[in-house]
């Protein structure tokens, strides 16, 4: 017997209740009692099974968003690894003039009559930043020349201003906060629509990463800078780690800059480059409240931060040192947490936590109330911590998945209290319900997931195989979820992906190769070796950047030479032990037509992971 | 099998902590085994277990909470929880005590509950469901011609989604 007592007596209960129904007339009485009885009992079964099913949603809802949050994490670290071969090769590039005047622009760059965008004269108007909002809610483009010649006003203005702004409250109302934007224009145009645009009575904050991810960095960065131009004491932008040239590589800024301006995107680039370098640091109002994108650590120290030659080191967001070593003292992508110190955070990007004590000591050593940072992905778009002192906020809705998260801003009185503002852009006309939604935001998960399974495949198969003493191809849940563990690192619920990731015999064993069924390349390359496959497979981001720094012209092909050089250098940087003949075999295989180039965009598609099913489906 | 057995309450015993673990874990968003105290109900159900509020509360008045702030403790947690799993506490019914629940709510037996008489039932009754509660279930059991909710599809369409998805039955 499976059932627990409470159970069956509910259900003993309910069925002699049925037995009474259909004897109405001769005992109205004990029928009307009894009914009542009833329907609370089964109002409580209801209440009861529907929490329950909630409940299980909730955990889907939860999990998804960790696989999520871990795989972005790990993403980090990779980037990280490889943050130095970016540079290096960056720096063997050639960069485009882009120190010219407003004029010069005007002069070089023509705009041609046929263009129907917005034109812009400086110096900019409300209205031109009118335009530009609704130009841009009609998804048209700034001509490049306006884009560049905006840029080279903002990199003026952001010049004349300290590494610290200082801000006061006693002039306005409020003081509006967003946190990380990530290219999403909509959050940005509903956070507008809601609390009104940017004005002397309006002061905002926008506390860094402002580009990648979305589709509408561009836009984002000029509505920003257009109105940081209109009303520079009334806008305040931060840094964050993604304003910043190799972040971009990896997250799509650059791509959408190459995209959507395909004559200029280069000059735009390095002009772009030059002004993040320029970008403040941190926001103080009223002397009290701190506002910075990452955190703090034991060793921040202000008076350092307001001295920093801020435009000379690209590092001092982008480096992510440990609490031991000295020269932490400017590094800002340190995330909260309630322990006390500092603690490294293994997952991040080699980032650290920060402690309550942390914020303590700072705190009374400024005399501060309150910090406000972003930089850290929060389900219901900010989060309080460390007793109210510290605040997380994040204006990207929507960040992972279609309803994975709402966005938030602050508004911030005289008296320095916070009042948080929540919202979630929908792109659908009819609103999701919550089975639906956390369905989409599960199967997207897992499909992300699967592919870091299948690109960990060789070394997933030798550790289920530690465990497989007899080679019946059957491990325990328990070792499996170990294995799992030991490779991937993500510190994922595995018991309870099981069922969703491999199959499981009767007898509880889980069948591991069965994590590999559904999962395929691309393309089936038959000169591939399966390591070398998977070995593309797992660098396919990285590669794509690197092939696009080399590709000078942009054009989407490259040499076999340069090819087979640059994979060289980069698998001697990962210490990855592929045999140089195997590549050069593979890439000769690929360039079809035999002139010499291939197409890597089209290469590298190759060894993307696909689900067998979905293919079949779009075939 | 022999194996298996050999491996006894312990290995049993050892099995659940895992689990238990695992979906605290999924709740701890500090990384630092605590959980806010709100959160204990859908942990004991996403464990398969089905408790009403008041039993949920009675599980809590055994576990610590950490004030201020509300906070449970892993090591406080998982006795108490790994208990209730090993003495099968709190299982689920089956399929059609739910559908003779829905039944005995609609009076006239015509397979549907009208709006009004849900949100009367379920709000005023038993363990009143909240308004976002109920705002939730009508948003995907109600029809929306009719206002109606017809238990036997609703029924089905939820326990499909769960069956296709939800692993954890210990």
């Amino acid at each position: 017997m499976h059932n627990g007592q409470n159970f069956s007596s509910d259900c003993k209960i309910l069925q002699r209740q049925h037995a009474y129904f259909p004897c109405r007339f001769p005992c109205i009485h004990v029928y009307c009692s009894v009914s009542v009885l009833t329907v609370i009992r089964a109002a409580i079964l209801i209440q009861k099974w529907y929490r329950l099913t909630m409940a299980r949603l909730e955990m889907r809802r939860r999990y998804s968003l960790s696989i999520f949050q871990s795989i972005e994490y790990a993403d980090e670290q990779d980037q990280l690894q490889l943050s130095n071969f970016f540079t290096f090769m960056l720096d063997h590039c050639t960069h485009p003039d882009s120190d010219l005047s407003l004029k010069e622009f005007e002069k070089e760059i023509d705009v041609p009559d046929s263009y129907y965008g917005p034109r812009l004269s400086f110096p900019l108007t409300v209205e031109d930043a009118n335009a530009l909002l609704h130009a841009f809610r009609n998804e048209q483009l700034l001509h490049a020349r306006y884009v560049l010649q905006l840029l080279s006003e903002t990199r003026r203005v952001l010049k004349e201003m300290p590494n610290i702004t200082h801000l006061s409250t006693s002039y306005s109302k409020e003081i509006t906060v967003c946190g990380d934007l990530h290219g999403n224009l909509d959050d940005l145009l509903l956070i507008f629509y809601k609390n009104g645009l940017p004005s002397e009575q309006n002061p905002y904050v926008f506390n860094g990463d402002f580009v990648d991810r979305g589709k509408n960095s561009m836009e984002i960065l000029i509505i920003l800078f257009a109105f940081l131009l209109i009303y520079p004491n009334d806008l305040h932008l931060n840094r964050g780690n993604h304003e910043d040239y190799i972040m971009n590589l990896r997250y799509g800024f650059t791509k959408e800059v190459s995209k959507k301006y395909k004559d200029h995107w280069k000059q735009i680039l390095s002009l772009l480059r030059d002004v993040f370098s320029w970008l403040p640091l941190a926001t103080i109002i009223d002397s009290k409240v701190l506002i910075l994108h990452g955190g703090i650590s034991d060793t921040t120290d202000l008076d350092f931060l307001n001295a920093l030659e801020r435009n000379k080191v690209r590092d001092h967001i982008h480096k992510q040192t440990g609490p031991s070593e000295e020269d932490n003292s400017h590094d800002q992508t340190h995330d909260p947490r309630s322990q006390n110190g500092c603690t490294p955070n293994k997952c991040r990007g080699g980032g650290c936590y920060f402690g309550p004590d942390v914020t303590a000591k700072l705190f009374e050593r400024y005399n501060l109330k309150m910090l406000i940072r972003s930089h850290e992905f929060k389900p219901e778009g900010y989060e309080i911590s460390h007793d109210g002192k510290v605040i997380t906020i994040f204006s990207a809705s929507n960040y992972y998945e279609e309803g994975s998260n709402r966005g938030a801003y602050i508004k911030l009185n005289p008296e320095l209290t916070p009042r948080f503002v929540q919202y979630q852009v929908s792109k659908l006309t009819r609103r999701q319900n919550l089975q639906e939604r956390v369905g989409t935001i599960e199967s997207s998960a897992l499909k992300s997931l699967r592919e870091k399974i299948y690109a960990h495949r060789s070394e997933l198969i030798s550790a289920f195989a530690q465990y497989d003493l007899n080679g019946t191809g059957r491990i325990s849940v328990n070792d499996w979820a170990a294995a799992m563990e030991s490779v991937l690192q993500l510190e994922l619920p595995w018991r309870m992906l099981r069922s969703q990731l491999a199959q499981m015999n009767p007898d509880g064993e889980v069948d591991f190769m069965s994590c590999f069924y559904d999962l395929k390349m691309g393309q089936p390359i038959k000169e591939a070796q399966p390591a070398l496959a998977e070995t593309l497979c797992r660098y396919r981001k990285d590669l794509e950047i690197i092939f696009n720094i080399i590709d000078k012209d942009h054009s989407g092909l490259i040499s076999l030479e340069e090819f087979s050089q640059t994979w060289r250098l980069f698998t001697s940087h990962l210490g990855i032990d592929i045999q140089d003949d195997s590549i050069d075999k593979l890439v000769l295989s690929i360039d079809y037509n035999k002139d010499g180039h291939i197409d890597f965009n089209e290469f590298l598609e190759a060894f993307h992971v696909v689900h067998r099913l979905e293919k079949k489906a779009t075939s | 099998m022999a194996e298996k057995e050999e491996k006894g309450e312990d290995g049993q015993v050892a099995e659940i902590e895992k689990k238990i673990t695992e979906a605290f874990e999924v709740f701890d968003r500090e990384s630092n085994k605590t959980v806010d105290v709100r959160e204990i109900g859908c942990i004991v159900r996403s464990l398969g277990c089905f408790p009403t509020e008041a039993e949920v509360q009675e599980l809590l008045e055994k576990i610590e909470v950490e004030e201020p702030g509300g906070f449970v403790h892993l090591e406080h947690f998982l006795p108490v929880m790994t208990k209730v799993l090993l003495d099968r506490r709190f299982r689920p019914i089956p399929e059609d005590v739910i559908l003779h629940a829905f039944e005995a709510l609609d009076e006239n037996k015509c397979g549907y509950i009208t709006k009004d008489d849900l949100v009367k039932h379920l709000t005023e009754g038993g363990e009143p469901f909240t308004q976002e509660e109920m705002e939730d279930m009508l948003a995907v059991a109600l029809d929306p011609v009719t206002d109606t909710l017809h238990y036997r599809d609703y029924r089905t369409k939820l326990i499909v989604d769960e069956t296709k998805t939800f692993p954890f039955n210990v």
